[in-house]
């Protein structure tokens, strides 16, 4: 024991690691593949949309320069767009998570002791991957277009006025994005609660919990970090998604998101700094928006 | 609500003929027990013998298959564990890792809404020793500090019974004796009823007021500590319950006061009231603490039991007492604990000894032969010294 007191007393500095050269071998691919693919884009994104139009050039034509203003034009045209986004990806997200947990805690927690019920499980949550999400959107908009047998029942049924649209709403492009995302958000659920520790939820129990407050309690503040891992895979790709959005899928004129309008910008009006700008601003405020977030879930020691 | 009030006292346990069945296999048989209020109660046996899940049904973690269960006679068996006026230490702690120690500690108190939670965990963390460290997450303490913890935990609610589910067993020699005297002391103190469950039959004899040695689902044999092992009444209790030598043969003479029995032709004296059964084939039995070494024939004498001479095959020298096993032609191993008062063991290995012992030390056993062989094969010294022999020509060959 006195050797032991005796490293603690010392407290020894550990010794400095060694630059090893192969450490450095071993880390170049994936750092020349981040400047290529990563820094590259965004040094040119954030050049761009900063960009001014030529004086005499034709349209899309633009050279290198230092206006800001493409910013505050881009906010005072698009903020709708920019709030939907948020709001959708938000109400999605939301949904998603509603949706997922009874899934993920079935799988993870109920389903333990059969591992064939398990697999299955969870090969029907991943079972969507293998067709391409285009198609299945796609799909959607036909099983919910106006002449699809859904639609055409309700409306029999007196349960949608004989005018209304389904796709086209926001209702159908929050639907799509809940649905293209509920894998992401099951997936990190179900890791997390798979190995949750059922004697805490005894733990509670003994100690005068309901049920209910032992969900509450425990086994929520203990899946915290599947929680914040899959709503962040959830928010964040549909906070940017154009597909469920489109006019050409599950959205009309009045649901276009940001990842809409900048590829509007892109592809149709060619204003490359209005849509560079505007990636820039979904960039930053998804990252300030996830940074208060997992500051704020305090999962920092459970991860 | 009762439930917001803390108990004023322990209660009373009853378990009333209770089957657990999982499937497959059968847990507990047929379980009748009643534990009185304020006492300290140790239900001890190898794993398996289900008396952890005898516990799990008092806490309300599972549901007994048959039976009922009574907390200071009111009927529980329906009830959910949260409805209960139970708390477990469990086994592996289970401290909430997200919560501090003190919200760790004071969960119970706010989910029955008692006044002052904090300031009565720090109390109970005081009563650990460990208020110190209140604002730490489980997961910096020791494993020693833990076990502090979930007692603490626990006791902060004056259940009316607390579970122990071997809560020691994590813990270094050291330690354990010390929080085994601790826990006996707060129990005092406090006046719950406890109930703990153990395999250590050490530490159920120091803690616990009574003890029930449990085997196969069943309780073999019930009472004070002294008595179940002065006085052990089956052969798993001889020998779960410390160590014990058995010799098995059929009555040869019975008086008002004791019986003899002729184990291959070493003829054993038992008294009467020691032995559970008094005629045919009977085991008998004596602790090896109380059995003489001797290493020249002595004088017979008319109240203790001689056998040998025999030859010593193994000694083992562990500080305050020296291990000798005997090996006797026809009453087969018998081992003998000696105190070491003089120096060094009395007797070397080969030496040529009888033993002898006290008839009053005697104990007769209630199963029949049969039984009690197969136990007494299946205990843990029994499987050592076949484990030892194994070993040792294993050496000789090479």
């Amino acid at each position: 024991m006195a050797f032991a007191a005796f490293a603690t007393a010392e407290a020894q500095p550990q010794a400095p690691r060694k630059r090893s050269a192969i450490a450095l071998v071993l880390l170049a691919p994936g750092i020349a593949y981040l400047v290529l693919f990563f820094l590259t884009p965004l040094v040119s994104l954030l050049l761009t949309s900063l960009q001014v139009q030529s004086e005499f050039g034709d349209i899309g034509e633009f050279d290198y320069a230092f206006n800001w203003q493409n910013y505050v034009d881009v906010v005072t045209s698009y903020w709708p767009h920019i709030l939907r986004s948020f709001g959708y990806a938000l109400v999605a997200t939301v949904l998603a998570l509603v949706i997922s947990y009874p899934i993920a805690y079935f799988i993870g927690v109920k389903a333990r002791s059969k591992p064939l019920l398990q697999g299955i499980l969870l090969v029907l949550v991943i079972a969507p991957f293998f067709i391409s999400f285009l198609l299945r959107t796609l799909a959607w908009k036909q099983v919910l277009s106006d002449e699809s047998f859904i639609i055409t029942s309700l409306k029999a049924l007196s349960l949608m006025a004989p005018d209304a649209h389904f796709t086209g709403t926001p209702f159908a492009v929050i639907f799509g994005l809940t649905y293209n995302f509920i894998p992401f958000m099951t997936l990190p659920l179900y890791t997390t609660l798979e190995r949750l520790d059922l004697r805490y939820l005894e733990a509670g129990g003994d100690l005068y919990a309901s049920p209910a407050t032992v969900f509450r309690k425990v086994t929520v503040p203990l899946s915290m970090p599947g929680i914040v891992a899959g709503t962040l895979l959830t928010f964040i790709p549909a906070a940017g998604d154009y597909v469920n959005a489109s006019r050409d899928f599950l959205g009309g004129p009045g649901t276009q998101m940001m990842g809409n309008v900048i590829e509007a910008n892109f592809l149709v009006l060619l204003n490359y700094p209005a849509a560079a700008a505007l990636s820039i601003i979904l960039m930053a405020a998804i990252l300030i928006l996830v940074g208060i977030y997992v500051k704020r879930s305090g999962t920092e020691d459970l991860l | 609500m009762a439930m917001r009030e803390f108990a004023e006292r322990g209660a009373d346990l009853e378990l009333v003929g209770i089957h657990k069945r999982f499937p497959g296999f059968t847990a507990i048989e047929e379980l009748d027990l009643t534990i009185p209020a304020g006492s300290f109660f140790a239900l001890l046996g190898p794993s398996g013998c289900g008396k952890t899940t005898t516990l799990r049904l008092v806490a309300g973690l599972d549901e007994p298959t048959n039976g009922r269960i009574l907390i200071g006679g009111t009927d529980v068996t329906a009830t959910r564990s949260h409805e209960r006026p139970v708390n477990t230490v469990f086994q592996s702690y289970a401290l909430f890792p997200h919560m501090t120690i003190l919200e760790n500690v004071a969960f119970g108190l706010r989910r029955r809404r008692i006044d002052d939670p904090a300031g009565k965990a720090h109390e109970a963390l005081r009563l650990v020793e460990l208020d110190h460290l209140a604002q730490r997450r489980p997961q910096q303490l020791s494993g020693g500090q833990q076990q502090r913890v979930a007692l603490a935990r626990a006791i902060v609610n004056r259940p009316a019974l607390l579970l122990l589910d071997e809560p020691l067993g994590a813990l270094d020699l050291k330690l354990r004796r010390q929080m085994q005297l601790e826990l006996k002391a707060i129990q005092e103190e406090v006046g719950l009823t406890f109930l703990h469950v153990t395999h250590d039959q050490e530490e159920a004899m120091t803690m616990a007021d009574t003890v029930a040695v449990m085997n196969k689902g069943r309780i073999e044999q019930m009472g004070a500590p002294e008595e179940l092992y002065e006085l052990p009444r089956t052969a798993f209790v001889a020998n779960f319950l410390g160590q014990s030598n058995l010799f098995t043969g059929d009555v040869v003479g019975a008086t008002d006061t004791a019986i003899a029995v002729d184990a291959a032709g070493s003829r054993i004296v038992v008294p009467t009231a020691r032995a559970q059964r008094h005629s045919g084939q009977v085991t008998v039995g004596v602790r090896p603490e109380k059995v003489e070494l001797h290493r020249e024939q002595p004088v017979v004498e008319a109240d203790r039991n001689l056998i040998g001479p025999g030859v010593v095959t193994d000694v083992s020298f562990s500080g305050v007492s020296t291990q000798y096993l005997v090996e006797i032609p026809g009453a087969g191993r018998v081992l003998v604990f000696a105190q070491n008062i003089g120096f060094g063991p009395a007797a070397a290995e080969g030496d040529r000894v009888w033993v002898s012992w006290a008839v009053e030390h005697g104990f007769g056993l209630e199963d029949t032969p049969d039984e009690s062989r197969f136990q007494a094969d299946a205990s843990t010294s029994a499987i050592a010294a076949q484990h030892r022999d194994a070993l040792v020509a294993e050496l000789e060959e090479h």
